[in-house]
């Protein structure tokens, strides 16, 4: 089988795998990162938004073989040892979740978001999150939660 | 998923042999379709050869009175770029209503022209703003470009490199998004040159068309009531869970109007 060869929360990974396999299945299979999760598989939920090269992306519809050479962060390599990243505490703060299954997803479109609109205003954070689907209809907490947090990442 | 084999060529060369090496090869490009297509089981290639090892080609650049944008420029890329946010707004703000912003980072122009879904956006920019489709072979009009449902002049192995817009005096694009896929449930881009304006309409039928009538009046007069909102008949036109043709036939004549008015 093919090799690639990628950076996962920092730490280099060399691992052999099938053409078709997924970005996420290899987090999640290969590498036991079971925090992203897989919702729909068709790209329409965000319950698998990892952060490829610097950008969010819904790891259901990248091949694990095109993150060759890529930098990848996961929701498990956000937080710095027990200090949780600015967003999740927000997201601990204003209880931006009900049952929790978007949540990471939700928390990585958040940082990415944030990142590209320092500032945003209440419809910018809601338009951005478009691409996250939250079943238990959670969004007025979410949308809180994003908004705080992106206060307390341009403070930090 | 059928397993298949996965190459990164660095040069078209490469790309080119990788793609002559199995009859069953297929280019990849962002990957937003053909990867849920493949999920599907709708394709099977032995081979895929993705394009994003060729660096030159996400480039965005002027090149006297036309703006060239590379095959493998994301979305989010034409969205962002700060040349044709200046100089060709329509078309940033068409790529910044695509899908959501991860379909955005990874879907590209090229493939989403390959691809001509009939709801796609950018069929209607690259028709009503006269664009070349620039490919590893030839220079294809974008008037010739678009065949039907899915399918494009492109010829088994072609590859797009590249794609030029003509800059109008101004356009707008509106569209409907479908609210669960951001796909334009119908999506009318108005471009108005020199010489005359230009309409195209996507997500209403099998591909994108013009409505030459609505060209003439509003070339004789850029003034959204000159537009005949149930012009286009609902013969031929999409009719799906989402919208009746009827409701489509009107609905374009009703965003044909709000792009004139958007124009800049």
């Amino acid at each position: 089988m093919p090799q690639v060869n990628l950076t996962v929360n920092g730490k280099a990974v060399t691992i052999e795998i099938e053409g078709r396999t997924l970005l996420v299945q290899l987090l999640r299979e290969k590498l036991g990162l079971t925090g992203t999760h897989v919702g729909c598989d068709t790209s329409q939920c965000g319950a698998c938004v990892v952060h490829m090269n610097g950008v969010s992306v819904k790891s259901c519809t990248v091949l694990a073989h095109q993150a060759e050479d890529a930098d990848v962060t996961t929701i498990e390599g956000l937080a710095s040892g027990a200090d949780l990243h600015p967003m999740q505490a927000a997201f601990r703060e204003h209880h931006g979740l009900q049952c929790g299954f978007c949540t990471p997803g939700m928390i990585m479109s958040a940082v990415d978001l944030v990142r590209r609109h320092p500032n945003p205003d209440e419809q910018t954070v809601r338009d951005e999150l478009d691409g996250n689907l939250c079943r238990c209809t959670g969004y007025a907490n979410i949308v809180k939660a994003v908004m705080a947090g992106a206060k307390a990442m341009a403070a930090n | 998923m059928y397993d298949f084999q996965y190459q990164r060529p660095a040069t078209i060369l490469d790309v080119q042999k990788a793609l002559a090496s199995s009859p069953e090869a297929m280019l990849l490009a962002g990957g937003q379709t053909l990867i849920p297509t493949l999920k599907m089981r709708l394709r099977k290639p032995s081979l895929l050869v993705d394009l994003s090892g060729l660096r030159a080609f996400n480039e965005i650049q002027a090149i006297g009175e036309k703006i060239a944008i590379g095959a493998m420029a994301t979305h989010a890329a034409v969205a962002a770029n700060p040349n044709l946010k200046k100089r060709l707004p329509a078309l940033a703000d068409l790529a910044a209503g695509i899908g959501d912003a991860q379909v955005r980072h990874r879907g590209t122009i090229g493939g989403s022209i390959a691809n001509a879904d009939p709801a796609a956006d950018y069929p209607a920019a690259v028709v009503a703003l006269n664009a070349d489709i620039i490919t590893d072979k030839r220079t294809i009009a974008a008037d010739r470009f678009f065949k039907g449902l899915f399918e494009t002049a492109l010829e088994p192995g072609e590859i797009i490199t590249n794609v030029h817009f003509k800059k109008p005096e101004v356009a707008a694009y509106i569209k409907f998004p479908n609210p669960a896929s951001r796909f334009a449930l119908v999506g009318v881009f108005v471009a108005k040159f020199k010489d005359g304006v230009r309409v195209a309409v996507t997500g209403a039928a099998p591909s994108v068309f013009r409505v030459p009538s609505w060209e003439e009046a509003l070339s004789a007069s850029f003034d959204p009531y000159v537009i005949d909102v149930d012009t286009v008949p609902t013969e031929g036109l999409n009719s799906d869970i989402h919208a009746s043709s009827d409701y489509r036939a009107h609905l374009l004549g009703v965003l044909a109007r709000r792009a004139v008015t958007a124009c800049r």
